[in-house]
This record gives C-alpha cells, structure tokens and sequence, in this order.
C-alpha cells in the first residue's frame, strides 16, 4: 500500500483533516507563544492532557473530553498561579508535577483499557474519529474567531506591556485568554501528535518563522504555513513509508524548516547593515557634554 | 494658546500600602509646558506618572487632565515609558510598535486600515525614523528605539506628554537628539511635557520648572528655586549641598 491507495481510506482522511486543522490553530498560536515566552506553558499543559483524560476515562469514560475540560482547569490554574511573568514558569513546574502525579493515581484505579489515556502521551493520528473531527473543527473556529478579533490588542500586551497598559488594553484579561486558547489548542494537538510532541507544531513554526521576519502578520502566516508542510507532509510521508510513525516524520520536517530558516536568517542579517547606532547627522554637539 | 491648564492637582496624596509617598500635593501645568519630576529611587516618580495614566487612583485629592480625571487608554496623555530594550528576536518593527499607538487597544481585524498606514507613516517621518522603521525593533540602538517610541507616544496627537527616564542608557548625543524632538513638539504644537529623570543636566536647558519628590515632601519651582542647597535640605531634612558648575547642578548628599 502506498500514500494514494491509503488517501482512499476514511481512517487517512480524517487524519489528513486532522493534521491539516491542528497545524492551522498551532501554526497561529505560536508566534505569541514565542513573544510572551511561553514554550514552558505549552509543555506544561500538553503533558497535563494525560492526567486530565485520564481522569476523563474513570469518571465518564470519555478521555478526549475529559482532556478538553482539564485544559481549561489546568489553563485557570496557569492563569491564576502564574499571574507575573517572573514566576510562570515555576508555578507551571509545579501544577505540571502535581498533575502527572494525580494521573498516575487515577490511571491504577481504571480497570479498563488504558489505551485512550497512554494515546495520548504519545498521539494517535490515524485513531481519529468522525466525533474527534467534529469537536477539533469546534476548537478552531473558536480559537481562529478569538484571535481574529484580539489580535492587534495580544500583540500590543506581548510586545509592549507598559504601553498597552496604559492605552487601556487590560493585559491580564487578554493574557488569560491567550493561555485558554493556548490549553485548548495543545490539548487537541496532544491527542494526535502526542504530548511530547506537541512543541514540534506549536513553537518551532513559530521559531522559525520568526527568523524570517520582523512583519507580525508575515510571522503568523509563515508560522502557519510551516506547521501545515509538517503537520500534512508527515502524514503524508508515513503512509508512504508505514513503519515510521507521522509524529516522527512531523518533528523532523518542522525541525528541518527551523534549521533552513536559521540559515537563511543568518545570510539575511549578513546583507542588511546591522542597527548599531548611527549618530543623527548635523547634530551640534552636545551642550551640557563634558570635553573628553 | 488655550487659557486653562492641561493638568491640574489639587491635595492630591498617594500611598502606597502604609507608605505615603506625597501628600497635599498642588500642581497646575499650562500647554507647551516642559516640566521635569526629579527625586530620590521610590519617591512616588513612577507612581506620579501612572496616576496620570488613570492606572493607579490618588489616595485623596484631586487630579484633571483637560478637566476631566484620568482614565486608562485616554487619548489626551502620550506616554514614553521607561526606556528597556527590546528582546532582538521579538518578530516586531518599529513600524507595527508605532501603529499599535494607534489601534493596538482595540478589537478588530489584525491589519491596520489604510489610514492607520498612512499615519503611522508620517509619524515615523516626523521623528526621522524612517531608514530604519522596517527593522526588527529589537536589532535597533537604544536612542533609534526611543524616537519610535516618541512617535508611539505622538500619534495620537496628546496635550500631555509623559516621559519615564526617556534618556536612561543613551549616549549625551542621543540624549539631545531626543531632548530635541520632544522639544520641538511642545514649542510646535503646545503638548505640554512632563518628564521623570534622575539626571537634571540634560534637560535644565529646556525645563520650565521642576518637581521635586523626595522623603514623602515635595517642592516645586523653576530650576533656579528648586535646585538650591536650601531648598533640597529642608525637602531631605538633611544637610544638602547643591554646587552650580558652569552650566551644571551638582547635588552632593542625597541619593538623586
């Protein structure tokens, strides 16, 4: 079997449909993930995924929801805990560890076949259902619409905090809200390319992307662009070759554009004259300087 | 030139916790005014400029800015904050910094409108930014990021401009190259300036008068009634010489 007869099969349509919307809402979330310096959050909240489908699992025997909904928990907790930058990352480490450890607990009192859970830890792209399609299509209107419409204010809180303040953007709100996106976002990208695989569509895109250009808009669109050559061309190339497993072929791609793009970056900058300072010309010297 | 005063306070007094930083606070500052906020590290500068910014509210008294309070986004203060370099990867120009002066607060479609463009243009050719506004923000030098920031602060054509430390870790070339712009924008268009700075040299050329902060006190005056051995000794409540060399103030004995 190779790629074009699989093509003909739902199980590789809805992975195709899968993969394509997944590296969509990663590829958008990414460059604000990078600009808010957020890779940990990302992390954090795609290994949470386990814990909250496990517990999905015990109490209604439903692991993907039950990820959904701990998304939101676990993303209220990084809300809340993590409200200063300086300290983010320390309270994530600490949901993070407290999280594995609760899943492992209710993980040993499920009977059951714990496939859903431990899926995804590592991804099961061709698993996917009709219904995991339908809700995946749900997350991202949501998350595209809530980005559209935020935009210019996430950006201004991202890059310009004290500014954005004081013009009136209410930088913690827009700031929790970008950490819902980011946990529903990682989540529904967990149970396809895994939890620790999630980075690989989330911030290397966007890493990428951003060796490329300065232009906000350019950034997301490449970002964007890059999580899909990875996202679809792994699966692509996993039908192709069955034996390697998509998330595999998707890590290597977005890493490969990351590298190509650093390179490129470097020539780049190497043909523009660098910002050093230019002194203003015709400027008098200074009148209040001391003669050296 | 407008008759009433761009800001006014009247008993105006902030504390921050148990800490009461100043109290009974009079201030009234007329358009095209330049007037500098000096003092010690923790005298309530910052905290100055943020209840202008309608962040922080005054613990009593009054404040009107064109004689209304301050309110968070208002479009009648321009602020410059304090000056702290941009991350050199940050995927931003000075370009899309100047236009989220304009339209960063508010909801909407991603791309600016026409109008913004053309706007933000003219506003990066006011301040001479125009060879280098489509670099990535965080490769420029600190004085080439602080005219963009001058132009973030300008666009929406403010009465009242606020400055944190605008000239922190610029070269004395930068320094008046910014000095003079904001210089020329209060003289052009009657903005008035208030600027927070540790360092009076610079900006004595230009400043109307000064506010000093210091030991929850405060004084105020032109530079020539402020900076005087006198007056810095009682605001300190310490011995406080304040030398005049050639065109500079030298004060010996307190922390700023």
């Amino acid at each position: 079997m190779n790629v074009t007869t699989y093509l003909q099969l739902p199980f590789a349509q809805h992975a195709l449909i899968a993969a394509t919307v997944i590296a969509l809402i990663s590829g958008l979330i990414g460059p604000f993930v990078a600009s808010r310096d957020m890779a940990f959050a990302v992390h954090g909240a795609a290994e949470l995924a386990f814990p909250s489908a496990a517990a999905g699992l015990l109490i209604a025997g439903d692991a993907v929801n039950g990820a959904l909904i701990g998304s939101l928990v676990v993303a209220t907790a990084i809300g809340l805990l993590g409200e200063r930058q300086s300290e983010r990352n320390t309270a994530i480490g600490v949901i993070l560890a407290f999280g594995l450890g609760l899943g492992v607990l209710l993980l040993s009192y499920y009977h059951g076949f714990a496939a859903e859970a431990t899926n995804i830890l590592f991804g099961n792209i061709l698993g996917v259902s009709t219904h995991d399609i339908e809700v995946l299509c749900g997350i991202a209107v949501l998350v595209v619409a809530v980005l559209a419409v935020l935009y210019r204010p996430l950006l201004f809180a991202s890059i310009d905090p004290d500014v954005a303040a004081a013009r009136g953007v209410r930088n913690r709100l827009v700031g929790l809200v970008f950490v819902y996106l980011l946990a529903l976002t990682v989540t529904a990208a967990a149970q396809i390319v895994g939890t620790l695989l999630v980075l690989s569509l989330a911030i290397t895109p966007a890493a990428a992307a951003r060796r490329l250009s300065a232009n906000p808009l350019k950034v997301t669109g490449l970002s964007v662009l890059f999580a899909l050559v990875a996202a679809d061309g792994g699966l692509l190339l996993s039908l192709q070759y069955d034996t390697i497993k998509a998330s595999v072929f998707i890590t290597f791609i977005s890493f490969t554009l990351y590298l190509g793009a650093r390179c490129a970056g470097v020539a780049g900058a190497r043909g523009r004259p660098a910002g050093t300072a230019r002194r203003p010309a015709g400027l008098p010297p200074s009148p209040s300087g001391c003669p050296r | 030139m407008a008759p009433h005063p761009v800001l006014t306070l009247h008993a105006a007094t902030l504390e921050l916790g148990e800490r009461r930083l100043w109290s009974e606070l009079e201030l009234s500052v007329e358009h095209g005014e330049f007037l500098a906020v000096l003092g010690p590290n923790g005298a309530g500068k910052t905290s100055f400029l943020k209840v202008l910014l309608g962040l922080l509210p005054l613990t009593s008294g009054a404040v009107r800015i064109e004689g209304i309070s301050p309110r968070r986004g208002s479009s009648l203060v321009g602020y410059v904050p304090q000056q702290r370099g941009f991350d050199a990867e940050l995927g931003a120009r000075g370009r899309d910094l100047v236009a989220l002066g304009v339209d960063g607060h508010r909801l909407g479609r991603p791309w600016p409108s026409r109008e913004t463009r053309r706007r933000v243009t003219a506003a990066i050719d006011a301040v001479g930014a125009a060879g280098y506004a489509d670099a990535p923000i965080g490769r420029l030098s600190g004085g080439e990021q602080q005219r963009l920031r001058i132009a973030q602060a300008l666009i929406g054509d403010p009465g009242l401009l606020l400055c944190d430390e605008p000239l922190l870790s610029l070269d004395l070339n930068h320094q008046q190259a910014v000095l003079d712009l904001i210089d020329d924008r209060r003289r052009g268009h009657g903005t008035a300036v208030l600027m927070v700075t540790h360092e009076i040299n610079p900006v004595l050329p230009l400043v109307d008068r000064i506010l000093y902060l210091a030991s929850g006190r405060w004084a105020i005056g032109t530079p020539d009634e402020v900076m005087t051995s006198a007056c810095l000794s009682d605001l300190y409540g310490t011995e406080i010489d304040v030398l005049r060399v050639r065109q500079r103030i030298v004060v010996i004995g307190a922390a700023a």
